[in-house]
């Protein structure tokens, strides 16, 4: 059990005010440095699972452990703290805050987490090289860098959020359907930049998509029906 | 923590127009507060300075309340004259530096006409001790001679050297003219902001002069004194209605006060036109209170846009907020940014308001003055004035934290998805 990344068990999560559960799950696990495949029609409980992955939601039935750390033992304020601290997200649009710059973006989590900062410091001579190295391997050139990000393309946005998601080599990715508003050849060449990044920061990526045809890239594919949880292997883990 | 500082001032620059708006919103309605708490506040002290300098108004008894309304506002009828007799004991008490007789009962097209003599001219001080000043002309020298205040002039047109006919009491002009003594104005005294602007001021003797030929509130049938022959008769006036007293010594007055009640010549009474007027302010200062309202409703009116602008302006916040809260921002961070942000438009805000009022009193001071004898100074706040307007700070602070209360559990609600 210790060496999954993520392990959910026995989940039964409703949110405030709604009657029916929004998520109920036998078990959901994701091991070290794997690449998992997350599907499901709406209302299958994909924003449920992320917001228990990221510790915003705790489950009134069940448990949630994040690299070993189970969240339902921490106060809200230390499991925000964990958040910033191990994983990084990307969301399917606005992921950027139009105000700041495109290397403050990404440097976001190091201003919330000592920990990403130091492991960022690690990569480079300083968090200004660390993100700049990350955006050129994700095919941001030096001259896009001095853009307000709304001039950016939607694409070129999506690839800052992943450096974001990136930066201080967390262990987990969560990537929510970050590939819906790209056409299929940007899909593809975002897809291979992410899990080639991934697969060099050693980071564990969860993918939340709805778009069957990208489930053959990844090592296991998990998908959420309704309630229960179906999986082609991934129940078994 | 700093971060969090430059994050609040980036995006408070990003949605610049908007919280300009604001800023302008709340800066009005906060120098509107200001205004119509200086002008309340002005009101009050020109009222009670009304009369200065004067250490006591001495009559026949009645209320102070009374006294005080007549002779000082002209309002309402004389009930009791004094004797002349008693003025000129009073004048020659040796705690007392100069008194100014007072005699009211005629009008002129509906301006009460005052007695006095020259005393009035040079020991009359109104506001923070102002002398009355002349625009035109000068002090009355002859019997049939009179100085206007500033309002009778400008609302008749007079100008030195313009003749004018007083009329017997306060009623109906026509009824009872003193036709044939007219008088010849002197002199028109510059605007004070009191009741002097509506005053017609002619000489005791005067006064006596258009009644030799009276008697009993009308023209006598069949007696008519012409104007030139009016010296031959003994014009010291037996009776007048009010006398203001100066002292040599601030110190004496309740001993006067005392001195003149105790007189048993003739029944008197000496009041403090401080207290006298502070009395009646509580009487015609209902006013005051509709103002505090007024200003409390604009306060009310301009948080009401405030919390509006704020409101509408949530929807791209609730993206921004996600944002953060995905990269590890607690819901104490949201919240720092949100009151933060409404502090710093709040304060911005009356700072600005107090600016643009400096401004708008600097520019508009001396109109206000000369039309309506209000003289606002461009001062900094009052400590009455901080407190109003710290009270308005929380109260936008507060207003700030509602819509920042609701995108904070909205940040919470959305969790991860930023709603869309």
């Amino acid at each position: 059990m210790n060496d999954a990344a993520i392990a959910l068990r026995d989940i039964r999560f409703t949110w405030p005010g709604q009657k029916t559960p929004a998520l109920v799950l036998d078990r959901f696990t994701v091991e070290a440095h794997a690449q998992v495949f997350v599907s499901g029609p709406s209302g299958s409980g994909k924003s449920t699972l992320l917001a228990l992955i990221g510790g915003i939601a705790s489950p009134q039935i069940g448990s949630v452990a994040i690299l070993g750390q189970t969240l339902e033992d921490l106060p809200a304020s230390r499991r925000d703290r964990f958040r910033a601290d191990h994983i990084g997200f990307i969301f399917q649009q606005f992921n950027l805050i139009p105000y700041l710059s495109i290397l403050d973006n990404v440097l976001l989590p190091c201003r919330f987490s000592a920990y990403r900062r130091a492991r960022a410091l690690a990569q480079g001579k300083d968090l200004h090289a660390a993100a700049q190295s990350l955006l050129r391997s994700l095919d941001l050139t030096p001259s896009l860098w001095a853009r307000a990000v709304t001039q950016l393309s939607i694409g070129q946005q999506q690839r800052v959020a992943a450096a974001r998601a990136l930066i201080g080599r967390p262990e987990i990715v969560v990537a929510d359907e970050p590939t819906s508003a790209l056409d299929s050849n940007r899909q593809q060449a975002f897809l291979d930049l992410i899990q080639h990044e991934c697969e060099q920061a050693g980071a564990s990526l969860v993918f939340v998509s709805h778009d069957q045809r990208l489930a053959q890239r990844f090592h296991r594919c998990i998908t959420l029906n309704d309630i229960d949880p179906c999986a082609n292997d991934g129940a078994a883990a | 923590m700093s971060f969090m500082f430059r994050l609040a001032t980036r995006s408070a620059w990003s949605r610049r127009f908007t919280l300009g708006l604001m800023l302008l919103a709340i800066a009005l309605s906060s120098a509107m507060l200001l205004g119509i708490e200086r002008v309340r506040h002005e009101v009050r002290t020109g009222f009670s300075q009304s009369v200065s300098g004067a250490d006591l108004v001495v009559g026949a008894r009645t209320s102070a309340v009374q006294l005080m309304l007549y002779a000082i506002f002209r309002i309402g009828g004389v009930t009791n004259n004094m004797g002349w007799g008693s003025a000129q004991k009073l004048a020659k008490n040796p705690a007392v530096a100069w008194t100014i007789p007072l005699s009211l009962g005629d009008s002129h097209r509906g301006f009460p006409v005052l007695a006095t003599n020259g005393d009035y001219f040079t020991h009359f001080h109104y506001g923070d001790g102002q002398a009355l000043q002349f625009t035109e002309g000068r002090v009355f020298d002859s019997v049939f001679d009179t100085v206007i205040g500033a309002e009778v002039a400008q609302r008749l047109h007079y100008r030195p050297g313009d003749r004018i006919v007083l009329s017997h009491g306060i009623g109906n002009p026509r009824l009872a003219d003193h036709a044939n003594k007219p008088f010849t104005i002197t002199g028109i005294l510059a605007q004070t902001g009191t009741p002097i602007d509506r005053t017609v001021h002619i000489g005791l003797d005067a006064m006596e002069a258009i009644h030799l030929d009276w008697g009993g509130g009308a023209p006598m049938p069949g007696l008519s004194i012409a104007p030139a022959l009016v010296k031959k008769f003994d014009l010291t006036p037996k009776t007048i209605t009010a006398v203001l007293v100066g002292l040599k010594n601030r110190a004496a007055v309740f001993g006067v006060q005392r001195d003149i009640a105790d007189d048993s010549s003739e029944a008197l009474m000496a009041v403090l036109p401080g207290v006298a007027l502070d009395e009646l302010w509580q009487v015609v200062g209902v006013g005051e209170n509709v103002l505090l309202v007024v200003s409390g409703m604009v306060v009310i009116v301009g948080l009401a846009g405030l919390l509006s602008a704020i409101l509408a302006s949530l929807g791209e916040r609730r993206r921004e907020l996600a944002v953060l809260r995905s990269v590890g921002a607690r819901p104490a961070d949201i919240f720092l940014l949100l009151a933060l942000e409404g502090l710093t438009v709040m304060l911005a805000g009356v700072l600005l308001g107090i600016v643009l009022l400096t401004l708008a009193l600097f520019a508009l001071g001396p109109f206000l003055s000369a039309q309506f004898g209000v003289t606002l100074h461009t001062s900094l706040p009052a400590a009455s004035e901080w407190q109003l307007l710290l009270w308005t700070i929380l109260a936008g602070f507060v207003t700030n934290l509602l819509p920042g209360l609701r995108a904070y559990r909205l940040s919470l609600a959305d969790g991860l998805t930023p709603g869309i």
